[in-house]
Parts: structure tokens; sequence; C-alpha cells
């Protein structure tokens, strides 16, 4: 069983399916009335958030909670040594309080990764986003929503094979970005990146994915299964990326213009928090094909079959 | 007490086994047959010009956490250093005679290895006004090298006065070349490398913009200028169409750009995360070629010592900077000796000769002469050695341990007195 989850990269393309399908399950249990399994009982999780991210925290908060797990919250704003303690000290103070599992999410890149290959904590490491590299569990689960929207209660045991998505926006700095790329390679899936090119790594000569700049020419030419819409992150607004934020709109903003253009199976995701009117519309975020609320809901059942994964598989180590 | 010895069966350089014999701090004779009060048996050793390491971090004073001079000269005796240019970033910055002199003054009681202070270019390195360059060129110190190094020079007009204003007492400009608004936040080399990892870029066009500029303005106002770590195959190409034209422009590479690239960046270990950055491979073969035919004249390893703490963290909260004294000339062996594709007496020239003639430094880089000071290092080429994490410097960053490296410093003589011998420091510096 795996340790860790630092990279949608991390994971084979059968541990994928397994995750997903275990999510299946949990998802069932988010039906019921007593939305509760016994399963981490006694065990610890840390969130440990670094950056602000209430969405990503109750996420795991309550993903945690549904497998009846003790949660702690750790929140440490900004970059932890110019702030006083180390990330090491945090780190070897929540393994003293022995934490079997430690979501961290930080705002420099790699820092999940540096946390696992030091010796500071012994548990179970989830990355819940470390910078502009990776976000896995988003991956997940927008390829658990994918997968839902295409074969309905028949998901269990699919991938994802022929699909074609678009992903829209800011490319060079979203960890979602980075992480479905690795996740949808591994399933089989067609990536294509959508965005200005001043939005796009100098060279993606190591990434499987088409590159395109204009939005509509990928809609009209590729036809995608999937379109999926990126936050555009205030500090990019001021810094030259594109002239203004109506220019960014009309040319890379999903629309109900763009709406229209889309085949009838198509959908439309976003990780959120959406900035409506700039990279999506309201029209386009709240219509029957955009999958934003699905996302949300289907983040905790992911979660817990991360969570299941990666501190069940310990259990049952100790039994033996 | 009279100093006395020979050095029994030493091959110098590219040559044969002879003798070199020492008075006092001169090499008095260099033969067959030499006979003193005391000789040592040098079989299998190869002798070299004490190296002159033109870049060094002594970060003394101000961040004695993380060397001193007595520490970092140490560590360059164990790496066959005979010279050290100790660079400005110091706290209070090396921007006057004052603290020159005092570096100056704290080599001499160490007695390790001599060090050559390093002035700023501007004051504080704030890229905004120049240092009394005038001032510390006529300390006792008598700086001829300036460099802002860790920061560019950017603003064009003070590059060319620096470099003008040097000229009046045979001085250089050695410039940190980086482009400060293309680097703002910049963590490691722009490349497909960066894309996957999700760290700003430090792109190659940030360092090769700059050295562009700097040779263009050498060219104009007749000035000599020198470029630190160059690390890109575009500025090879720049340097060497430059030196074409007739410019006067040297360079410099650091040992850790001759063999490491991004890719060891993919571990997050902030060991790895250095100023410029470690580039591709195609960077490194582009380095190692320009070192053996000239392009590039000399190895310089840009030491820079860092605490634990500064880097057992995450990567963009971590220091800049990897330890390079003590491994460097094991480097130039491997690009230069072992690969097959050049000499010792380029290895001589470039970690030697080059260095001492660039920094003005008239007691180093002598070679191996009767009536030269007796700097010399002497290596057994045919020993491999693992790096491990205990070094001689104060810190540990060494990106090397865990490696192994080809060759080993048995012995050091600083102007006649052993800093190293048989593979160990002397407990106390000459005097």
């Amino acid at each position: 069983m795996i340790k860790y989850l630092l990279s949608a990269g991390d994971l084979t393309r059968d541990q994928t399916i397994e995750i997903l399908d275990i999510a299946e399950g949990m998802a069932d249990v988010n039906e019921r009335e007593i939305k509760k399994l016994p399963t981490l009982r006694g065990k610890t999780v840390v969130n440990l958030f670094f950056e602000d991210s209430t969405r990503t925290r109750i996420s795991f908060e309550l993903a945690a909670k549904r497998l009846s797990a003790d949660v702690i919250n750790f929140s440490a704003k900004g970059s932890s040594v110019s702030k006083g303690e180390s990330l090491k000290d945090t780190a070897q103070t929540l393994e003293a309080m022995g934490a079997d599992a430690v979501v961290i999410r930080h705002p420099a890149s790699g820092t999940a990764n540096v946390l696992a290959h030091s010796n500071w904590i012994n548990g179970a490491i989830v990355n819940a986003g470390d910078g502009t590299h990776e976000h896995p569990t988003q991956a997940l689960l927008d390829a658990f929503t994918m997968r839902k929207r295409i074969h309905g209660s028949n998901s269990k045991g699919k991938a994802l094979d022929g699909l074609k998505v678009a992903i829209v926006g800011d490319v060079l700095h979203s960890r979602v970005a980075r992480s479905n790329l690795l996740l949808l390679n591994t399933l089989g899936a067609e990536v294509h990146f959508v965005a200005p090119p001043t939005l796009l790594p100098a060279n993606p000569s190591n990434w499987k994915a088409t590159l395109h700049f204009s939005l509509d020419e990928t809609l009209q030419v590729e036809k995608p299964d999937v379109v999926m819409m990126l936050r555009v992150q205030a500090e990019r607004m001021n810094a030259s990326f594109f002239p203004s934020e109506r220019e960014y709109a009309r040319i890379w903003g999903f629309n109900a213009d763009r709406l229209k253009t889309l085949k009838p199976s198509a959908f439309l995701m976003h990780p959120g928090p959406m900035n409506r009117g700039l990279e999506i519309d309201a029209i386009s975020a709240d219509s029957p094909q955009s999958t934003v609320l699905e996302q949300v809901a289907n983040g905790v059942s992911v979660r817990m079959a991360v969570l299941y994964s990666l501190l069940s598989g310990e259990r049952a180590a100790d039994v033996k | 007490m009279s100093n006395s010895f020979v050095l029994k069966n030493v091959v110098i350089g590219d040559g044969v086994a002879t003798d070199i014999q020492i008075e006092g701090d001169k090499i008095v004779a260099i033969g067959a047959g030499l006979v003193a009060a005391e000789s040592i048996d040098c079989s299998g050793l190869v002798a070299l010009p004490g190296f002159v390491d033109l870049h060094t971090h002594l970060r003394e004073p101000g961040f004695e956490q993380s060397e001193t001079v007595l520490t970092g000269t140490q560590a360059a005796a164990m790496g066959g250093f005979t010279a050290v240019h100790a660079m400005a970033n110091t706290s209070p910055v090396a921007d006057t005679a004052g603290v020159v002199e005092q570096v100056a003054a704290l080599g001499r009681e160490a007695g390790y290895a001599d060090v050559y202070p390093i002035g700023a270019v501007t004051v504080g390195l704030e890229g905004k006004q120049l240092a009394e360059l005038g001032a510390m060129a006529n300390s006792k110190a008598q700086v001829r090298v300036f460099s802002d190094d860790g920061k560019c020079v950017h603003d064009p007009v003070l590059m060319r006065r620096a470099l003008e204003y040097v000229k009046a007492f045979g001085g250089v400009i050695a410039q940190h070349a980086q482009e400060p608004r293309l680097t703002e936040g910049a963590q490691m080399n722009e490349g497909a490398v960066s894309a996957e990892l999700g760290l700003t870029g430090w792109p190659a066009v940030a360092e090769e913009s700059i050295i562009a500029r700097d040779v263009l303005l050498a060219e104009h106002v007749g000035s000599r200028v020198h470029i630190c770590h160059l690390s890109t195959a575009g500025s090879v190409e720049i340097v060497r169409w430059a030196k074409a034209r007739g410019i006067q422009v040297t360079a410099e590479v650091t040992p850790h750009h001759l063999l490491l690239t991004d890719e060891l960046v993919r571990s997050y270990d902030a060991v790895y995360k250095v100023n410029p950055p470690l580039r591709t491979a195609a960077d490194v073969v582009a380095l190692r070629e320009a070192l053996i035919d000239g392009t590039i004249d000399i190895i310089a390893t840009d030491h820079a010592p860092h605490p634990i703490e500064a880097k057992d963290c995450e990567w963009s909260a971590a220091a800049f900077g990897m330890l390079g004294l003590e491994t460097a000339a094991s480097i130039a062996q491997d690009v230069l000796i072992d690969s097959g594709k050049s000499s010792w007496a380029r290895l001589a020239e470039v970690l030697s000769l080059n260095p001492a003639k660039i920094g003005g430094d008239t007691d180093q880089g002598q070679g191996l002469i009767a009536g030269a000071f007796a700097n010399i290092a002497l290596i057994d080429p045919k020993v491999k050695r693992a790096v491990v994490a205990d070094s001689v410097s104060k810190s540990k960053n060494s990106p090397y341990i865990g490696l192994e490296l080809p060759g080993k410093v048995i012995h050091t003589i600083y102007r006649g007195y052993f800093t190293v011998r048989d593979g160990l420091l002397a407990e106390t510096g000459r005097n």
C-alpha cells in the first residue's frame, strides 16, 4: 500500500482505479443517513495548512471525520522560516504528538516531497497542494467526476481511455493542471492545454499534452469531451501575463456562446473557487453541463478513499 | 629555523618524475637527485602550482555561523588551494577600505592561504552608487577584483563607469550576470524540469543578455571584464564571440556547473539550490568543452557555505549556494584528465596560473620553477574517494556527498609550509 500521495504521477493505473473504486463506496456512505464509517477510529489526521484554503481543508476534515479519525487543523501562515518556526520543527512537533497522517498544503512547490523524504515524520503524507507544483487529490476527484458523468453507476473499474480533455487558463502556475496532466495520462485520456503563451511553460517538452493558444479553435477542431477552466489568481492580473481582465475573459474565458458550441455529451469543470465573469460566466457556471458542485461533493468521497488507502493498510500491518 | 626539504620522485604536470627542492618559502631547484635535510617521497603524486580560487565566500565578517576566514582557508588548503579571493557579500559588506583590510588581516592571521579580499562595486551591493573602489585599491589589502557577486550590476551606466574607473589601478570587474527582472522569484533553471516541478524558472537569457551587454560595454570603453560562474551554452557562445573580436573578457565556471544538472532538483533537496542554477546536460557539455578549448579561462569554486537550517527546509525558503573548495580539483581532473581530452598543464592554468593573472596575484600562479614561491598542490590522481559529509568547512552543504570523485590532495604547501600533509590539515597555520 502507498504511504505517501505527493504527486498524481506516483500512482499506477491500477492504484488509481482502485482509489476511484473505493471512492465509489465512500460516495454511497455519503448518501446514507448516518454518513460515518468506523474505519479510522483512533487514528489522528493533521491538516497542516500553510496557506489559506477553506475549501480543501474542510473537504479533508469532513473526509477524515466520516472515517471516524481524530482531526487536528494546524494553520500557519506564510513561509515558516521567515515567520518563526521552521517546517522541520512543526513537522517534528506533530510527529511527537502521534499524527498518523499529515495532509499538507504549502505555498512552496515540493514541500510535501521535502516532508516525505526527511526523517521528520513517520506517518502518511498527503499533498493537498504545494505551490505551483501539484494537487493530486484534486486530479483524483476530477477523474472521479469525469468517470461518474460518463459511466454513472457503472463507473467501477473504468479508466478514461480516449477521453479528450481541454484544460484552459493559467497552466503555468496551476498545480491542478500539473496533477491532472499526470493522472489523465495514466488513465489514458488525451490532454489539451489552452492558454495565452505567457501562461504556458517556456519548455513543455516533458509534457504529454497538446498545447493551443486559441480556445475557440480548440473547441471547434478538437471537440473536447471535457473542458476544465482554471482559476486566474489575483497576483497574475498586474504582472503583464495578459493586458487586462476583459481581454482575458473575451479570449480565454468560458461563456454562454462557447457553451453552445460544446457537443451535447460534453461537460464543463472548474476546481473552484470561480472568478465569475473572468474565466467563466454565470450562465456556464450554473448550466447543467457544469460539474462544479459535483466536484465538491466528490472531493469528500475521494479524500475519504485516499485517507483510507493510506491508513487502513498500515492498520492491516499492525495486526500482522 | 631553516625550512629545507625535497619532494622526491614527483611528476610535475605532464612530465616525468623528478625532485623539487624547497628552501624557506621558495622553490630553489628542480631536477633529479636533489638532497636536503628532509626528503619526502612523492612517488605517484602529481605536483601542480598551488590553486587560486577567484570566487570564495568566506562569510566573515557577519556570517560566522556558516564559515570564517580560518575555516574557509582550511577548507581551501584541503582542496590544494594556496590563495582565495573572498567575496564582498559579508556583513558589513566589503565596500570600504576598513572591511577589506580586516578580511586580509584575518587571512594573514589564519595562515592557511593568501586571502585577497574582493571589493564591492557598489555601496552595500545595492547597485546604486559606486563604492570607494580607489580607497580599497590603495588600502593595505590592495584590492584588484571588484564584484557585487550575488547581485548583478544591472544598471548599464553604473557598469560602464565601474569598468572605466578601475582602469586607474589595473582592476577588474567580476560580473554576476543575472538580469534581475527576468529572474524575480527564480528558483531553478527554466526548462523542461522546472515546468514539471512548478518552480519559478531562471532563464538562460537572463545570464546571456547581461554577458552580451557587458562584453560590448567592455569593448566600448576598452576595459577588461570578468564573468563569474558561466552556466549556459549560450553564455559560452557569447564569450567565444567576444574573444574572437578581441574584447578583453575572461570567464569562470564552477565545478558544480561542470558536473551536475537540473535533473537533481527533482528531489527538492535544497543542497542543489544554487545561483546561477544547475542547468541542463547540454549546458554541462558546452561548459566542459569551453574549459578545454580555452573559451572559459578558469575554474572558480563559488564555495558558498550555509548552516544546516538554511538547507534543511522547503526549497523556496532555502539559501542559494554549495560548497566547492575541497572537491574542485577532483572535478577538474574528471573534466580535463580522466576524460582524456586535455592535460595537467591545462589544469594548472585553469586552477592556478589564469586566476592569479586575472586577480593580479603576483605571488601566486607562478608555476613550479626555481625562484617561485613554494605554493604547491600534490595530488594522487589514482585514488577514488567517496565524498562524505565530514568537511573541514564549517558547513556541510556539499552536493557531492555520496558521489565518488577521482583524485585526492595529499599535500598542500603554502609558501613553503605544509598546510596539508598526508591528507591531514596542519593544526596551525603558517607563522
